[in-house]
């Protein structure tokens, strides 16, 4: 799967005009149009309190646009059932063991606890916390709650992930590592990614496109296509190619800071 | 870190409160024969425990009342307590409707509820009246507890609930009750105590002659200057609230110790 392809794919899902303002007037969002296609590697990337957060949500259908229009290309033009959602915090159920927490999205669809387990063991061991089965939440570090917190969003194997900054807690070798992991899964499984991060290496390292947004109001600046192929690796990370691509998104973040 | 120092603190948590109670019974005693002070002022804890064994059987069944009264009307408190908030989380008009009614239960003192309920219940049935007293006043910190309770799960993770499509009903069963645990449980240990004062208070107001739990011994005992029997009862009276309030402690600790930072012990 190759950028090249990636203007064949058919649209899953289109933003025109979204706004959102909140109930105390904070302006979030001032009107993004943007065009997701089925199996996309998206990244939403800008500085704190731009709306990226307030974007997903209202992807995900959490809340609603005060303007503007989300449309899914599906038959019936609503959002797929089946979606993950990793949170920015990792939003876990104190009161529920490890393998209970990631049991959640089963259990909701009525699926028996032991006829899931290999499932979750196998989701465990992705994220590389299947010691920790029957650990309590409080019973982790801040990083491994995360990475619960992604075992929980893939075990259903959504075609569809959205991911809030899901390893901004991570130290560097744990997050590269999760980033090789969720890229090989995007590849094998052909799911549709959109992906918000601080991190503008994070942003090239993964995609296929960058979207920049600013912020006072929200807004898209502008899109950077990482033309670099998939499977990427160390090398990818010490190319040219990477550089530039950092550059363009850095330059195109400062745009929206200069008055 | 040795095994010493984490068991000490542990033993000396019952050795300590059990050393202060001998030395002040024992003072006590010594206060009483070497001040010659008369049994029908203060009795000594030696004669309060003649006094005891001499009315074991009396003591006890009325004990037994009480006791009934008390956990009766706890229980119906729990059920009632968390089922009306339970609808109350489920729909805010009932709850905008009822809640107020619900603090008229609460704000109105039961000693002047008391002679009224008796006489809808009837004196013929003294304990039935008592365990609608206690009930109404072990009610409320129950439902007050539960409803904030069912409203305090994380939002984030109710959010979660919805983006997998999870009814009301499992959102209540896997989201709101257990992140109402807490608050649940410390309703009940206040809700535990105020049944057991409530069933006394009840029937010192009922206390003619028919009730037949503790505080009707005490009355009794009040009557004929029997001190010593008097305090034998209010001894055992404080013995139930103690034990209700520590087994309410000690499943509390069972069912929050592995999650909720109230029960989890801390290491340093
Ligand atoms: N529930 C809310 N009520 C009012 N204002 C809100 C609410 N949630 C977010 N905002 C405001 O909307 C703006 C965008 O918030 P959002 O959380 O989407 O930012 P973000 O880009 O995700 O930031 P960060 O990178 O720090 O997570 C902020 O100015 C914030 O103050
Ligand atoms: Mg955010």
């Amino acid at each position: 799967m190759t950028e090249a392809d990636a203007p064949l794919r058919p649209p899953l899902l289109t933003l025109a005009g979204v706004a959102r303002t909140y109930g105390n007037g904070t302006v979030a969002l001032a009107g993004v149009d943007a065009t997701i296609r089925q199996g996309d590697f998206v990244s939403l990337v800008g500085p704190s309190g731009c709306g990226k957060s307030t974007l997903l949500r209202i992807v995900a259908g959490l809340i609603g646009p005060s303007a503007g229009d989300v449309h899914w290309h599906t038959t019936d033009g609503s959002r797929p059932a089946d979606i993950g959602f990793v949170f920015q915090d990792a939003t876990l159920m104190p009161w529920a063991s490890v393998l209970d927490n990631v049991f959640l999205p089963l259990k909701l669809r009525g699926i028996a606890r032991d006829k899931a387990r290999p499932q979750l063991m196998e989701a465990l061991e992705r994220v590389g916390l299947a010691d920790f089965a029957n650990a309590y939440p409080r019973e982790l570090s801040g990083g491994m709650k995360m990475r619960v917190s992604l075992a929980r969003a893939l075990v259903t194997q959504p075609p569809v992930l959205l991911m809030d900054e899901p390893f901004a807690a991570l130290d560097e070798f744990t997050r590269e590592k999760l980033d090789d992991d969720l890229l090989a899964l995007w590849r094998s499984q052909r799911w549709t990614v959109i992906f918000v991060t601080h991190s503008i290496y994070e942003s090239v390292y993964l995609s296929e496109r960058v979207l920049v947004m600013g912020a006072r109001p929200g807004r898209i600046l502008g899109e950077v296509a990482i033309g670099a192929p998939h499977p990427r690796g160390p090398a990818f990370r010490r190319s040219h190619d990477y550089v530039d691509h950092c550059a363009a998104v850095s330059a195109a973040l400062r745009e929206g800071v200069a008055p | 870190m040795n095994g010493e120092d984490k068991g000490l603190p542990r033993a000396m948590r019952v050795v300590v409160p059990v050393l202060v109670g001998i030395v002040f019974l024992g003072m006590w005693e010594a206060f009483v024969r070497l001040g010659n002070v008369p049994p029908f002022v203060l009795p000594a804890p030696s004669l309060i425990w003649t006094s005891l064994v001499l009315n074991f059987d009396s003591l006890m069944g009325s004990l037994w009342v009480t006791l009934r009264v008390t956990l009766a009307a706890f229980l119906l408190a729990i059920v009632g307590g968390i089922g009306l908030a339970i609808l109350f989380s489920q729909s805010r008009r009932i709850e905008m409707a009822l809640f107020p009614y619900a603090v008229v239960l609460q704000v109105t003192p039961v000693v002047a509820i008391a002679p009224l309920v008796l006489i809808w219940v009837g004196y013929d049935r003294v304990e039935l009246a008592v365990l609608i007293l206690a009930w109404m006043v072990a009610f409320f910190p129950i439902l007050s507890n539960t409803t904030l309770g069912l409203r305090s799960a994380d939002h984030n993770l109710r959010d979660l609930f919805r983006l997998y499509g999870a009814s009301r009903w499992q959102v209540l069963a896997e989201l709101q009750l257990p992140s109402a645990m807490p608050y649940i449980l410390a309703g009940m240990k206040i809700s535990g105590g105020l049944a057991l004062i409530g069933a006394v208070v009840a029937e010192f107001v009922a206390g003619s002659g028919t009730g037949t739990g503790l505080a009707w011994r005490i009355v009794e005992a009040g009557y004929r200057l029997d001190i010593p029997r008097m305090f034998a009862a209010l001894f055992l009276l404080s013995g139930l609230g103690i034990a209700i309030f520590f087994s309410l402690s000690w499943v509390e600790h069972l069912l929050l110790r592995r999650w909720h930072e109230s029960a989890v012990r801390r290491e340093f």
